[in-house]
């Protein structure tokens, strides 16, 4: 309803139609930030998506340490994001940060991180990434746990090599769980805000701005809750229905 | 148990399995492990050490006395309260008040309750965000009452309470209750109040166990809705309050300030971390 209003917090609200609607289509940030967010959202499954099975493949068959890899791989989530955005703002930074030091180091090119247009977008994936990852590990393991065991010795014993082995007995004994999380991580993905905010301030120009942060600019900068509404419903429109997906699928599934 | 790798071919192969274990151990390490260590010993280097170049892995000199300036100049108690003070309300708020409604769906079969908790349910659906700024207008101006909110603890608690999927989660588990403890309860002659005090709660430790630590870690980790609500400083939860300081206060103070703000979560997951793991795999696959 608050999308085709005219209203502020000062008067009294008017039906304007599909106007706020054609105000967002004539701002660049709006084009902007629809191409940034699905492209975060594209890069975090490259990477969120592949990394934390293979990670969680690989921790499956190490026989030692188990307790230390699951708290390693999960403390990064317990850290408030707030936190780990500030603290990764620090290690981008260009000067006297921990991943130019590094690269320096090494004898590597530098690179200018979130203060550049063609980088800010993938050093924000990788913070994104560094910090959610090790849910979807743990995951992963407990599903990789569920696997019964006989599979993989009659595999073996019908001669599967150790690759044959993860595409025909592992994958498809996780594709449903794989499913799930791929379907999460969209909805998730497409609501970020923190990092941008905190680390870029959706700079620079408009490199990281994302859908969520364009409706808190339209909510709370502009104090134009109409526009910031119908951007809302677009949001809500598009992630509903991966969402409707998502709990059809659990339903069916218990 | 069987892996993908056999024991016997682990065992054959010991260097190899050695070698890689090493390596995943250093690039755990380095990855998890060393960025917490950067900011745990970057606050307790001086001014100066902190924008040296190269920097220097271990303080040349300790500033230890950095974390206290930092709590007592960024007045991070009062932060600190503000949010365990949030926290402890939406937690309170929504175990009084996620267990009733699921008690009441799951066990009490009001009319309609298929309507009603297919109405909760219908709200996962709805990403939050897309809801921010009709919750901030409804804060702004609760319906009925006409109050206004904002700076107030309750901005947080009331809409935390509406939290589906604890409700969910919650029901789910009070339907798979043994029902014959429950009918043997109510042929002793206890009301539904009293089966819920005296059979549900205590068979239900594990979940109110999970439930708690999700509603405590989701207010603790916030950070839009808090920003949005609280614009009173002193009032601000210290993840608002940190992101303040970070422009304008010494860096070795913010990054004081950020370890202290993760003591807390660290802590709690370091107690609970066999729960709290066991709890992220069980309950991703039964949904």
């Amino acid at each position: 309803m608050l999308a085709f209003q005219q209203s502020n917090s000062v008067d009294e609200a008017t039906w304007v139609g599909l106007d706020n609607f054609r105000l967002l289509f004539d701002d660049p940030e709006f084009g902007a930030a629809w191409r940034n967010t699905f492209t975060f959202t594209g890069l975090a499954l490259v990477i969120g998506f592949a990394v934390p099975f293979a990670l969680a493949v690989l921790l499956n068959e190490l026989r030692h340490a188990k307790t230390f890899f699951r708290i390693a791989v999960y403390l990064p989530v317990m850290i408030p994001p707030v936190v780990t955005a500030l603290l990764w703002k620090w290690f981008y930074d260009p000067g006297p940060g921990l991943f130019n030091e590094a690269l320096r180091f090494l004898h590597l090119p530098t690179s200018n991180w979130t203060n550049s247009t063609s980088t800010a977008l993938v050093s924000l994936v990788l913070v994104a990434t560094w910090a959610n990852l090790g849910g979807t590990v743990l995951i992963y393991l407990a599903a990789l746990q569920g696997i019964p065991g006989e599979l993989y010795e009659a595999a073996e014993l019908d001669g599967a090599s150790l690759w044959q082995r993860i595409r025909h007995v592992t994958i498809p004994q996780t594709r449903f769980v794989m499913l799930m999380l791929l379907l999460l991580q969209i909805v998730a993905t497409m609501q970020v805000f923190t990092e941008p905010y905190i680390m870029t301030g959706g700079g620079p120009e408009d490199a990281t701005i994302t859908v969520l942060y364009l409706i808190y600019k339209y909510a709370f900068v502009y104090l134009d809750y109409g526009s910031a509404c119908a951007l809302s419903a677009m949001l809500l429109v598009f992630l509903g229905a991966f969402s409707a997906v998502y709990l059809r699928l659990t339903r069916e599934a218990s | 148990m069987r892996t993908l790798i056999s024991s016997s071919t682990l065992a054959r192969h010991r260097v190899l399995y050695w070698t890689v274990f090493s390596g995943v151990v250093a690039g755990f390490v380095i990855a998890f492990l060393f960025p917490v260590y950067w900011m745990v010993v970057g606050a307790a280097k001086s001014a100066e050490e902190l924008v040296r170049t190269p920097p220097t892995l271990v303080p040349s000199q300790w500033h230890p006395e950095n974390y206290r300036d930092a709590w007592d100049t960024l007045d991070l108690a009062t932060h600190l309260g503000n949010t365990a003070l949030q926290a402890a309300g939406a937690w309170a708020l929504q175990i009084v008040f996620c267990t009733l409604a699921a008690y009441a769906l799951s066990r009490l079969r009001p009319v309609f309750g298929a309507v009603i908790l297919g109405g909760i349910l219908a709200t996962l659906m709805v990403p939050a965000s897309a809801l921010l700024v009709p919750k901030y207008l409804t804060i702004v101006d609760v319906p009925l009452v006409h109050v206004n909110l904002l700076n107030s603890p309750l901005a947080i608690w009331l809409p935390a309470v509406a939290n589906a999927f604890n409700l969910y989660l919650l029901k789910r588990f009070f339907d798979q209750l043994p029902s014959e403890l429950l009918e043997a309860a109510e042929i002793d002659g206890a009301g539904a109040v009293r089966r819920l005090w005296h059979v549900v709660l205590p068979l239900s430790r594990p979940v109110l166990g999970v439930v708690s630590i999700f509603a405590v870690v989701a207010v603790w980790q916030d950070f839009l809705w808090p920003l949005l609500v609280f614009f009173d400083t002193d009032k601000s939860p210290i993840s608002v309050a940190l992101v303040q300081f970070s422009y304008d206060a010494p860096v070795s103070h913010v990054i004081a300030g950020m370890v202290i703000a993760s003591v807390p979560m660290v802590a709690l997951f370091l107690v609970f971390q066999r729960h709290i793991i066991a709890g992220i795999g069980a309950g991703s696959l039964k949904g």
